[in-house]
């Protein structure tokens, strides 16, 4: 057990947090985009899932690594469009429409790597281009802080960047700001001369560029290669971490840290002969449990805040 | 009269989506496959070629029928818990220690077993239901994650508790023999679950339509202010449909392994719960149609199975088609204009010949269609912290 606690605080396993934090803090933001304009997006694990696959296709198809992120950031924007098309044009339900993409991109991912491959299990038979590792000048040469924060994947950087452009896009463009209209009251915001659709249509596809990014992640810098739903969940975790962060970037960001945190312990784990099994329920049952710690503060929170309303309430009345 | 077009309307969608799907079924059989007449053939005609494989559209329906009866009692209630695939499972797991430990006369160890698989499906599915009442959690995320940590946990204790060793691949200890569902139809395995589906269906229906609970789950569903205004107990209501949905699912997982297998063979969980979310929309989230609407989607999926058998196009086309017409299902506005333009058509009729002190009748097109309550969106109710969209 204490070798455990030692391993937590060593610099392979903040190492390994930031790394398996990655394609949770891509998604989340991407959520975090959505829901600030009034769409939960549940169509994220799909989304992912596919350009995964088409990042390695694109990538082996078209002989580099570019080809192999313009086509999954292709197939992120097409799966975003029939989303949103669905969802807000058809008005169909968020929740089957998600479902729906998620169903889809399930048998689609198969249907076509068996179809390129022949197998329908893992893309291994494909040559496929990672994003690089960089290592960071200055830093990775800090004795223990180098080992942990330098030498990750490009898109890990790329991640965290973007928790910082998310801030600037939501609170400094009037682009953000419109959405954020939309999302907070669309009747006010139609009435001010705000396309609310377009708005959310637009949201839906930036969104989609992160979270193909993200599912990009797994298959071409967790791995380097894609394996039958490789996704594992992760946009589900990805949408309740953007829900505990209040659907704020950082807040976003640090919740996925924190889910990642027990997506890491698990990985440690394993190598202690707990059986594999039991230890890959752990982050779900986080996830679980941190919705949960969550909405009990927030309900503590409403009845505080109510209960000094209604204080002040008889107060001006008396 | 509005009944009336709301049945065309309804009617047409329906047939104009299943002629969607088989039309995908042809451009992608015809874009991929090398002797594309072969495929297709063997999908839409194989199976009815043999009873055995008109028998194994019965068999795929069975699990079907189950999920979906779950997935429309929690939909109906107004809440979108994803838990049937879960409590499925779980079901499976539950009825497999009883069927493997067991030791009992050959008609009520089945029954046993069965019986257990439904408890421990309800008591999966009360998790984010009790939650959800408790705490205000989103009931579609911890049922999501609940789902992962049912499939490990079953998986866990198959391989820890009751593995096979001999055996290469997982699989469990063979079940007592005692234990066997019968086959009720000669020449296929077609088991006497089906039956018992087919029985909890229709009472599901008398259930909806014709209890006290049952109107108090549809008004909870259908209009929650409503229902609380009312004084139905709507929290309460909420749980007890996902707890009976999640026994459904459970009495449908024991079924499923007892009626077609003789050890626990899966590596991950099935699908059928997702699956069943097709069939309940297909089915118009009325109990009484889910016995066709699962029979049609197990006939694809058979047909994708000896079209995949037979050529080479593989099974995977038939998660695909099912996506589609699920997008297709629920699209609201889908025909919403044609529907309106009837209405009012008829109205105007009505205004016209009828006698003057009768008033027309309303253009009210929010009457049937497929009006799930909309989660998330358009809900602004930043006071209250149980209606979020997570």
């Amino acid at each position: 057990m204490s070798g455990l606690v030692g391993y937590i605080f060593s610099s392979d396993f903040l190492y390994m947090w930031i790394r398996v934090a990655t394609p949770l803090i891509l998604p989340a933001l991407g959520a975090v985009i959505c829901n600030r304009s009034g769409v939960v997006h549940l169509g994220l694990e799909g989304i992912m899932l596919t350009a995964a696959l088409f990042g390695v296709l694109g990538g082996a198809l078209g002989g580099s690594l570019f080809w192999g992120i313009a086509a999954g950031i292709l197939i992120s924007l097409l799966l975003s469009v029939l989303f949103a098309y669905f969802h807000l044009s058809l008005r169909a339900n968020n929740v089957l429409c998600g479902t729906a993409i998620n169903t889809i991109a399930g048998g689609f991912t198969v249907f076509v790597l068996e179809l390129i491959t022949g197998e329908k299990g893992t893309s291994s038979s494909l040559r496929s281009f990672s994003f690089p590792n960089v290592n960071i000048p200055l830093v990775e040469d800090i004795p223990v802080l180098g080992d942990v924060l330098s030498g990750h994947n490009l898109l890990t950087y790329i991640a965290i960047l973007m928790v910082f452009a998310v801030v600037f896009l939501l609170y400094k463009t009037p682009l953000g700001l419109r959405m954020r209209a939309v999302g907070e009251n669309p009747n006010a915001a139609s009435s001010v001369g705000v396309n609310v659709t377009k708005m959310r249509f637009t949201a839906v596809l930036i969104s989609g560029v992160l979270i193909g990014l993200g599912g990009m992640y797994l298959s071409m810098g967790y791995l380097n290669m894609f394996t039958r739903d490789m996704t594992a969940g992760r946009g589900f975790i990805a949408l309740a971490a953007a829900a505990m962060g209040q659907s704020t970037p950082v807040g976003a960001f640090l919740s996925a840290m924190v889910f990642a945190f027990f997506d890491g312990l698990s990985n440690i784990l394993q190598l202690l002969r707990i059986p594999a099994e039991f230890v890959q329920m752990l982050p779900y049952i986080a996830t679980i449990a941190g919705l949960t710690l969550y909405s009990i503060q927030r309900i503590y929170r409403f009845k505080r805040k109510n209960r000094l309303r209604v204080i002040e309430a008889e107060k001006s009345r008396q | 009269m509005n009944r009336r077009i709301n049945l065309i309307v309804d009617l047409t969608k329906m047939l104009l989506i299943i002629l969607i799907a088989c039309v995908l079924v042809f451009i992608i059989v015809f874009l991929t496959s090398q002797e594309p007449a072969d495929a297709v053939y063997s999908f839409f005609v194989g199976p009815f070629t043999s009873l055995r494989r008109i028998g194994n559209i019965v068999e795929a329906a069975t699990p079907l029928m189950f999920t979906a009866l779950a997935v429309i009692i929690i939909f109906r209630a107004g809440q979108f818990s994803m838990i049937s695939e879960g409590a499925f499972f779980i079901g499976i797991l539950g009825a497999m220690i009883v069927a493997i430990t067991g030791r009992m006369p050959p008609g009520i160890h089945p029954l046993a077993a069965i019986v257990f698989g439904g408890f421990c499906g309800a008591f999966v599915a009360s998790v984010p239901a009790v939650l959800k009442m408790m705490w205000g959690v989103s009931e579609l995320v911890t049922s999501i994650m609940l789902n992962y940590v049912v499939q490990f946990f079953t998986i866990y204790v198959v391989s820890y508790h009751y593995r096979e060793i001999t055996s290469s691949s997982l699989a469990s200890l063979l079940f007592q023999e005692t234990s066997a569902m019968p086959v009720i139809v000669e020449g296929t395995r077609v088991h006497l679950g089906v039956i018992v589906a087919l029985v909890l269906c229709f009472l599901g229906f008398l259930f909806l339509q014709r209890t006290r609970l049952g109107f108090k789950l549809r008004v909870t569903g259908d209009n929650l202010h409503f229902a609380q205004y009312a004084g139905v107990g709507a929290a309460g209501v909420m749980v007890s449909a996902q707890v009976l949905a999640g026994a459904i699912a459970g009495i449908g997982g024991g079924a499923e392994l007892l009626g077609m297998y003789t050890r626990f063979k899966w590596t991950s969980s099935p699908g059928y719960g997702w699956i069943g979310i097709v069939v309940a929309l297909l089915a118009r989230r009325n109990p009484l149609l889910v016995p066709l609407a699962a029979a049609f989607i197990g006939y694809l999926n058979v047909g994708a199975d000896i079209m995949a058998r037979s050529s080479d196009v593989s099974r995977e086309v038939v998660l695909i088609i099912q996506g589609v017409m699920m997008l297709l299902i629920a699209s609201e506005a889908l025909l919403q204009h044609w529907r309106q333009k009837l209405i009012v058509k008829a109205a105007e009729k009505e205004a016209k010949e009828g006698n003057d002190d009768a008033p027309p009748e309303l253009p009210d097109a929010s009457i049937g269609g497929n009006d799930i309550p909309y989660t998330g969106v358009d809900t602004p109710t930043p006071n209250s912290p149980d209606q979020e969209g997570l």
